[in-house]
C-alpha cells in the first residue's frame, strides 16, 4: 500500500488547498537548494571581487584581465559540466531530466542587452552582484536594488509597445 | 586559511563560477539566471496587475529564484564578515555621495529595464547561454560590452 508523506501531500497541485499553499508546484526541497546555492554563489562573487565596482570599471577600461577570464574560465566550466551532465543524462536530485532552454532571438536581446551593459558599466554591478552588496551591508546597493525594480516594472509596463 | 580570506583568484572564481550552472540543475532542477528575480519580486508586490508580464508570471514556480537571491545576500554577508582578512571596498568614495546615489539609481533602472528586455543578464545569457551554444545569447553577451564600454569610454569623463 502506497503511503503518502505530509510533504507530498501539501505538494500535490490538483490538493484544494493547493492554491492557498505558496509554494505549490516547486518542493520545499527545491527552495531550500536555491537558497543553499545562492549563498555558495553569494560567497563566490563576493570573494572574487565581481561585486566590487573598481573590478567592473577596469574591466571596461581594459586595465587588468580579472573579470574577462572569471567570466570565460566560468562559460568554459559551465561548457563541460553540461556536456557531462548530457552525455551520462544526469538527473535532477528531484529524478527531473535536466535540459536547457534556450533563450529566443528578439530585436530586445541587442537593445536591452545595450541598455543593461551601460547600467552595468554605470553602478559596477550586474544581477547578481547587486543582492550581494545589500547582503554584505553596502548600502548604496540599495539604489541599484531600487532602480533595478522600477527598471523592470517600466519594462512590464512598455513591453506591449518594444519592439521584439 | 590565508587563501580563503584573500581575494580569490580569477581561476578558482572561475571554476566556481562555472559549476554553479550544473549545481544548480542537479540540486534544484533549475537554469542558472538571475534577472527574473526583479520579475519574481514585481509579481509578488503587484499581484492585482493588469500588466500581462506581472500577472501571467508564475509566482509559485518563480519562489526558487527568490530564495536564490536571498542566499546570495546571505553569502556576500558571510564572505564579507566572516571570510575576509579586511574590508571589502565595493563602492569608490566618489560613490558614496547624493551624487554617486543618483548614478546608482539611474543605472539600475537601465540594468532593470535592459535585462528584462534583452531576457537575460551577465548569468543566464553570458554564462549559461553561451555554454549551452545558443547563439542569441552570444549576441546579448556582445551588446552588453557594447552598451558598457560605450559608457565607459564615451561618456566616461562625464559620469565617473
Amino acid at each position: 500500500m502506497e503511503v503518502k508523506t505530509q510533504n507530498e501531500i501539501n505538494l500535490n497541485p490538483a490538493s484544494e488547498h493547493a492554491a492557498d499553499i505558496p509554494t505549490a508546484g516547486i518542493s520545499g526541497l527545491t527552495l531550500a537548494m536555491s537558497l543553499l546555492m545562492g549563498t555558495y554563489f553569494g560567497i563566490v562573487l563576493t570573494k572574487s571581487e565581481v561585486v566590487r565596482w573598481q573590478r567592473v570599471h577596469d574591466m571596461f577600461l581594459f586595465k587588468e584581465p580579472h573579470m574577462y577570464l572569471i567570466i570565460g574560465v566560468g562559460v568554459v566550466v559551465a561548457m563541460v559540466s553540461m556536456l557531462i551532465i548530457q552525455s551520462v543524462q544526469a538527473k535532477s536530485i528531484e529524478g527531473k531530466p535536466i535540459k536547457y532552454k534556450p533563450k529566443p532571438f528578439h530585436k530586445g536581446v541587442v537593445i536591452g542587452g545595450t541598455i543593461f551593459g551601460a547600467g552595468w558599466a554605470i553602478t559596477g554591478a550586474c544581477p547578481g552582484p547587486i543582492y550581494a552588496q545589500v547582503g554584505a551591508g553596502a548600502w548604496m546597493g540599495l539604489f541599484t536594488l531600487i532602480g533595478a525594480l522600477i527598471g523592470m516594472f517600466a519594462y512590464a509596463a512598455l513591453k506591449p509597445k518594444l519592439p521584439h | 586559511m590565508d587563501f580563503i580570506l584573500q581575494p580569490w583568484p580569477w581561476w578558482f572564481s572561475g571554476v566556481l563560477v562555472g559549476l554553479t550552472v550544473p549545481l544548480l540543475y542537479l540540486l534544484t532542477g533549475q537554469g542558472f539566471g538571475i534577472s527574473t528575480s526583479f520579475q519574481q519580486i514585481g509579481a509578488m508586490c503587484s499581484p492585482n496587475s493588469k500588466l500581462a508580464y506581472l500577472r501571467d508570471f508564475n509566482k509559485r514556480k518563480g519562489m526558487w529564484t527568490l530564495m536564490f537571491v536571498i542566499g546570495i545576500a546571505a553569502g556576500g554577508f558571510i564572505a564579507n564578515r566572516f571570510l575576509s582578512a579586511e574590508r571589502i571596498e565595493f563602492f569608490p568614495e566618489s560613490y558614496t555621495s547624493v551624487g554617486g546615489a543618483i548614478r546608482l539609481l539611474v543605472g539600475g533602472i537601465l540594468i532593470g529595464f535592459g535585462t528584462r528586455y534583452a531576457g537575460g543578464c551577465t548569468s543566464g545569457h553570458a554564462i549559461t547561454g553561451i555554454a549551452n551554444l545558443n547563439w542569441p545569447s552570444l549576441v546579448a553577451t556582445i551588446f552588453f560590452f557594447v552598451g558598457g564600454l560605450g559608457v565607459t569610454w564615451g561618456l566616461g569623463s562625464l559620469i565617473f
